[in-house]
């Protein structure tokens, strides 16, 4: 029936109306949500490629971020990983991932036994709450992964 | 915007052996490619794509930057201290255009 029949101002098609174009318009805002930001399944897909066939184990890592950042335009971290640093053992690199940002992947730092000590400090870009993933590769194969959470007051991307 | 350029700070002195922390700063935007400015154009993407250390022509640091890296990028790391020298230091944007800077190490036995 294509003609309105109900004498009430706000009819039951009315309300059907209303409710499925809120819906959709939900559906989209999601959708633009979830392809306007990386998620975990990207960070987990870039951790793959670069272990390598390699079983990470957690430990090892301090990642030192604050818990609530003000201001995501620039927050900084710290990443220490214990390692002797030695001609036969020492980190070769530390690769650094953001769960929500647009680009996943932050930074990856390569060092060297002439690095001394396996620490490093910079500034990164966060979009919103998300999770933090930082991999460490060690130089005899084994790899160390550390994960934080990160609350954001201001998104700044 | 002012001249982009790379900031260096290592100590003169150091004993051989000894864990020396570089800290370095560049001031450059590190445009994202997702910005609009004043008129609603997207900023095209620019952004220090490498970093690189370089002790007496060996390469003892490197590093791969991406867009979430935040502007003025800020790093801090450590150096042994073997010999007397040089430590230079490249930002490598990615339209091509590198950065120099250079610091002057005394090592003491």
């Amino acid at each position: 029936m294509l003609v309105r029949e109900c004498n009430v101002k706000f009819c039951r098609r009315d309300f059907f109306i209303t409710f499925f174009s809120c819906a959709i318009a939900t559906f989209f805002w999601f959708l633009k949500q979830k392809f306007a930001h990386s998620t975990e399944a990207d960070v987990d897909a870039l951790v793959h490629e670069k272990l390598n066939g390699i079983l990470a184990k957690t430990g090892k890592i301090t990642l030192d971020i604050p818990e609530v950042a003000e201001n995501g335009a620039s927050v900084q971290f710290t990443v220490t990983v214990e390692s002797p640093m030695t001609e036969q053992d020492y980190v070769t690199a530390i690769h650094v991932f953001t769960e929500g940002n647009a680009t996943p992947h932050v930074a990856s730092y390569y060092l060297t036994p002439f690095s001394g000590k396996a620490r490093l400090t910079s500034r990164f870009r966060l979009a919103r709450k998300q999770h933090v993933r930082v991999l460490a590769l060690m130089s005899d194969g084994a790899a160390y992964v550390a994960r934080r959470e990160v609350t954001v007051a201001v998104g700044g991307c | 915007m002012s001249e982009v350029q790379g900031r260096v700070r290592v100590q003169r002195v150091a004993y051989k052996g000894e864990i020396v922390e570089v800290k370095t700063t560049i001031n450059h935007p590190m445009e994202n490619g997702t910005r609009k400015d004043k008129e609603g154009n997207v900023i095209p993407k620019k952004y220090i794509k490498y970093f690189k250390c370089t002790y007496n022509d060996k390469e003892v640091f490197r590093s791969e930057w991406h867009p979430s890296i935040s502007a003025n990028p800020f790093l801090v790391f450590f150096l042994t201290a073997i010999e007397s020298g040089n430590i230079y230091f490249e930002w490598i944007e990615d339209t091509g255009r590198v950065f120099k800077k250079s610091a002057e190490i005394i090592v003491e036995s």
